[in-house]
């Protein structure tokens, strides 16, 4: 089988779920939705030889960012029993907008210059040397950085009474 | 032969993560879009790595989105936890001010 098709596969699979995270108001419906969106993405991580970034991608968006999601969802709703629904406003201009912007994208890349994938041998070895000596730095500076935001963000979510917070 | 199908995802993900930020009113379902913003961004990361293989900047700086968009959500739903204790709404138009009224 051409491996080409699997491509229009996974693509299909993004876009139908992300129209449906358009279409529904139901806030649950758009989170699972987004597991599809998130799965749909990392096959086509795969596909571009991308095998580590898209295995973070499963690990750190659908077991880390979508709980987190499901949870804010589920904590800031106290009516059991009813549909989680968000409200719309300006939904015309919200939606005109957007398809303007697709259709500028679309239009200002037509002259891109596109090669065929090539297969890339030893990424992960590849990759792991690379964060630990190109670009150690950064590594560093983005781990310190979410460790600030995870303490923020416990700091900001406690409970009053417990603390001076 | 045109776009490739990774820049016309990247551009339909990133223009449907853009509608749900401006026509969304719950905080939850802004989030939701600015997830699919971060998204398209890596498509495009990742694809125009794939093309210069002997190169890897383009899988690290996506591995560095995601970790910024783990550190945002997080920061965000904590933000959003106080402004319903403080609310009781997540309506974005019913919150309007930085201090307890």
């Amino acid at each position: 089988m051409d491996i080409g098709i699997i491509h229009y596969i996974f693509a299909a699979l993004v876009v139908l779920s992300v129209l449906g995270i358009l279409v529904t108001r139901n806030l649950l419906y758009a989170a699972f939705l987004l597991v599809l969106t998130f799965l749909g993405v990392a096959g086509l991580f795969v596909l571009a030889q991308a095998d580590f970034v898209a295995v973070t991608q499963l690990m750190i968006y659908i077991g880390g960012v979508l709980i987190l999601l499901v949870f804010g969802i589920m904590l800031t709703n106290r009516v059991a029993g009813q549909p989680i629904l968000t409200q719309l406003n300006r939904t015309v201009l919200g939606v005109l907008f957007s398809v303007a912007l697709f259709a500028s994208i679309v239009y200002l890349t037509q002259g891109f210059q596109t090669t065929e994938i090539v297969a890339a041998p030893h990424a992960i070895q590849r990759l792991g040397m690379a964060i630990l000596t190109d670009y150690f730095i950064l590594f560093e500076i983005v781990g310190v950085l979410l460790l600030v935001a995870l303490v923020g963000a416990a700091t900001i979510a406690r409970f009053k009474g417990e603390g001076h917070g | 032969m045109g776009n490739s199908i990774y820049i016309l995802l990247s551009a339909f993900v990133f223009s449907a993560g853009v509608a749900l930020v401006l026509t969304r009113q719950n905080v939850i379902a802004v989030l939701i879009g600015v997830e699919l913003v971060f998204n398209s961004a890596n498509i495009n990361f990742v694809y125009f790595n794939a093309l210069y293989p002997e190169r890897l900047d383009g899988q690290f700086f996506a591995l560095v989105v995601i970790t910024i968009a783990a550190a945002e959500t997080a920061l965000a739903l904590a933000i959003i936890l106080k402004l319903y204790r403080t609310y009781h709404t997540t309506n974005l138009d019913e919150i309007s001010s930085l201090v307890e009224e």
